[in-house]
């Protein structure tokens, strides 16, 4: 109730002074009733009030309306205004801006000409860009699928009662933690043919030194493991919160009616986690298509992903269009493709999940 | 009453939100614009944006300049990266705001240049700069200047181009270690490639004759004259037999195991001046500084200098120094840019970092310098000599693009073993792919 008080005293006020059908509203009722009102709005405003007299009182208090009025009208507008803002100069200009770059020819420097779809055409003809398309799909499986299946383990291992559980639990959020560069450089040394760990670990069982990096499978797996190492933390524990959701009756009864541990995963754990596993697909699918910044530092910053590009993602493609050969036009088109196929696959994310879900109940 | 308080409040931080969005977007172009900032009563803050090392700063010339000029105040930075650094030079460029006085620019850009921003950056010709411009090397101010005749950037260094060796590892195999004896034997670069069998057949293990194919076909190619593109600016790159010739010889080099299969620049390439994987590299004038870096005091007395096969000349690398048009001070950049690429100045880096100087005057003194770490190797005289023998370059808006893939293309024949001829029609793919 108390949100109405404001609002009948000032109906009071107005009720007092109106019916002595004084054109001179008495200042002093005004003074009080506002001075009452402004405390309660904890003083934030209108100080002339207190010097209003006579017919400018009258008006002040209609204007006083009119902008109350016209504030709960545009106020949430302006609270919301900050996030628009901000999605309008860094998400919505940009998008548009490269729709329009994308069809000119447009080299960095030079001037812009207009070629309608030209951009387009020269992509969907060009061999590179299917082979960066294929690139992003191999490397996306071969990182993302070894890296949920092992997240999924690591959940459920944790989930037991373990000595230093919580130990554990933040060291597999570590990885995380570090940053795509150092990391890549790191492993970039790992993966050495002359000099690295792994050649090392190698020779001690009389494997010849690999050269990871020039190999087509070997480097997408050098790749695949830094992708690896960096985000099957991440995902374990989300499938450790959604595990921890599962009620542990089902698990009781289950052992009760004699089911093993296996089976308690295939037949409870899995199916209750089948929102949480959705999720996790959807999240690494985005992810390993915008896959940038491993194999752009594993071949030392060069974006051509390789001498014979074997793992050039499309991402290192349109960043090879853009600022190495800054044929923008060309690297926007390239951007475009690569929005619409995104969408593309979220959307049969969503369709499946909605598939999924209807076909559970 | 709380409903009036929180909408009050709200509305206040509504719109403090939004005046502080504006602020943040328009702090940025504020701080840019006040880059080049003028002083009160004639003292001028000059900005110089460079990359790599160009030895300024090293060498101590700026304080110089500055001691010398009372008013005038340096302030100088440098990006390692030359890909980084021109990227984002031509972002600020084209928005007009955030470039320096004085840019650097690295000779593979500065057809591009001189063709494509003649009015982004200021004719040297009409600046006190001017009566220098004949003091440069022929080829370096031809780079510069645009068809209709004005002068974009005044030349710093140039990379006159020599062959960088291991004595030790020359000796082990039982090659000549001597600088003259080994050029006697260097007729061209087929014999480079035989005497690079001979090296192979007794070499210590683990070594090779060379670096990188790639490396080894830009030293070929630096001693042609043409080769993209033709005097009258066509595209020849397919049809010149020296690219092909070069290409096939690289590529016949890297399958026989010649080269050591490493990339250049990369930090297995930079682990092999010191494990010594290869015996000899291209060399131009500033790998002497960065043999010095990476091979480290151990290395001193290890290594060696000769002039290439032939006795031809050739060049690698080297930049220029420009002013943009959006600069405030293009009359007092014009001073200290001259200063800079005065040869004096040009010979004082030398000596300190290795850039050979591009201005006469600095060749003509650096020419009795010698260098104790590469055995007291006569740098002066043996750069001197390349930059005097080396052809002028006919210069293409797309060589970049061309050498990048030739290079890859060899690097595709060393590293995953493509054969010479698939990987030279690679190469003519991934061009015509680029530039049509």
């Amino acid at each position: 109730m108390s949100v109405f008080t404001g609002d009948s005293a000032r109906g009071a006020a107005r009720r007092s002074t109106v019916p002595v059908a004084s054109p001179v509203p008495d200042p002093s009722v005004d003074a009080e009733t506002d001075a009452g009102a402004d405390a309660g709005r904890g003083g934030a405003g209108w100080p002339d009030d207190d010097h209003q007299s006579g017919e400018g009182g009258w008006r002040k208090r209609e204007i006083r309306l009119r902008l109350l009025r016209w504030e709960a009208r545009f106020a949430p507008y302006a609270y919301v205004a900050p996030f628009f803002v901000v999605f309008a100069a860094f998400g919505i200009f940009p998008l548009g801006y490269t729709a329009y770059l994308s069809l000119h020819d447009y080299r960095l420097g030079s001037e812009m000409t207009w070629i309608g779809w030209g951009n387009y055409e020269w992509l969907f003809g060009n061999p590179k860009f299917y082979n960066a398309l294929w690139k992003t799909f191999t490397l996306g499986a071969l990182s993302t699928i070894p890296q949920l299946l092992i997240a999924l383990g690591l959940a459920h291992l944790l989930n037991y009662r373990l000595r230093a559980r919580n130990f554990f639990r933040v060291s597999m959020l570590m990885p995380y933690a570090t940053s795509v560069a150092a990391s890549t450089l790191v492993f970039s040394q790992v993966f050495g043919r002359d000099n690295g760990f792994v050649n090392w670990l190698l020779s001690l069982v009389n494997i010849d030194a690999i050269d990871w990096r020039n190999g087509n499978w070997l480097a997408q797996i050098a790749i695949s493991a830094i992708v690896m190492w960096r985000w099957t933390g991440y995902n374990a524990l989300i499938y450790l919160a959604g595990m921890q959701s599962i009620p542990m009756e089902l698990y009781e009864s289950a052992a009760i009616d004699g089911a093993g541990k296996w089976k308690q995963f295939i037949h409870i754990t899995l199916p209750g986690l089948r929102p949480t596993i959705l999720f996790t697909i959807v999240v690494s699918t985005i992810g390993a298509s915008q896959l940038f910044g491993e194999p752009l530092l594993f071949d030392f910053g060069n974006p051509r992903g390789g001498a014979v590009s074997q793992y050039q993602t499309i991402g290192l493609f349109m960043y090879e269009q853009g600022w190495f050969y800054f044929q923008l036009g060309k690297a926007a088109a390239v951007a475009w493709v690569m929005f619409v196929l995104i969408l593309g696959l979220v959307l049969i994310n969503v369709g499946l999940t909605r598939w999924r879900t209807r076909e559970s109940r | 009453m709380s409903i009036v308080r929180t909408k009050a409040a709200g509305l206040v931080a509504g719109a403090l939100s939004v005046a502080l969005a504006l602020s943040a977007c328009g702090g940025g172009t504020g701080a840019a614009s006040e880059d080049g900032n003028t002083d009160e009563g004639g003292d001028v803050t000059l900005t110089v944006s460079l990359f790599g090392t160009f030895g300024y700063e090293e060498s101590g010339l700026f304080d110089e300049y500055e001691a010398s000029h009372p008013g005038v105040t340096i302030t100088y930075e440098s990006i390692q990266q030359e890909d980084e650094y021109w990227p984002a030079l031509q972002t600020r460029l084209n928005a007009g705001s955030g470039v320096a006085d004085i840019q650097g620019i690295e000779v593979g850009r500065i057809r591009d240049v001189a063709n494509n921003q003649g009015d982004k950056w200021v004719d040297l010709t009409t600046t006190s700069a001017a009566a220098q411009i004949e003091k440069y090397v022929d080829w370096k101010v031809a780079a510069a200047t645009t068809d209709d005749g004005k002068v974009l950037g005044m030349g710093t260094d140039i990379g006159p181009m020599a062959i960088c060796y291991r004595t030790d590892l020359l000796e082990a195999a039982g090659l000549p270690s001597d600088p003259d004896e080994l050029a006697s034997e260097l007729g061209s670069w087929d014999d480079y490639v035989a005497l690079g069998r001979e090296y192979m057949a007794n070499a210590p293990d683990g070594t090779a004759w060379t670096d990188a194919a790639s490396g080894f076909y830009n030293a070929i190619i630096s001693t042609e004259s043409e080769i993209y593109y033709d005097e009258a600016g066509e595209l020849v790159w397919d049809s010149n037999p020296a690219v092909r010739n070069a290409f096939d010889l690289a590529a016949e080099a890297g399958s026989e195991g010649l080269t050591a299969n490493v990339q250049q620049f990369s930090p297995e390439w930079n682990q092999g001046f010191v494990s010594g994987s290869f015996a000899t590299l291209a060399c131009p004038s500033w790998m002497i500084g960065y043999i010095k870096g990476q091979a480290g005091d151990a290395g001193s007395g290890q290594w060696n200098v000769t002039g290439l096969p032939g006795g031809t000349g050739g060049n690698w690398g080297g930049a220029y120094l420009a002013i943009p048009t959006a600069s405030e001070h293009q009359e007092e950049a014009a001073e200290l840019l001259a200063w800079l690429t005065a040869g004096e100045q040009q010979a004082k880096v030398f000596a300190n970092v290795g850039n050979f100087p591009s201005n006469t005057d600095g060749i003509a003194a650096v020419g009795d310098v010698t260098d104790d770490y590469f055995n007291g190797a006569p740098i002066g005289e043996i750069f001197g000599a390349v930059a005097e023998a080396a052809p002028t370059q006919i210069i293409g808006d797309d060589d970049g693009v061309i050498r990048n893939q030739l290079s890859r293309a060899l690097d595709s024949v060393v590293a995953n073993d493509v054969d010479p001829a698939d990987a030279w029609v690679a190469a003519g793919d991934g061009i015509r792919n680029e530039i049509g």
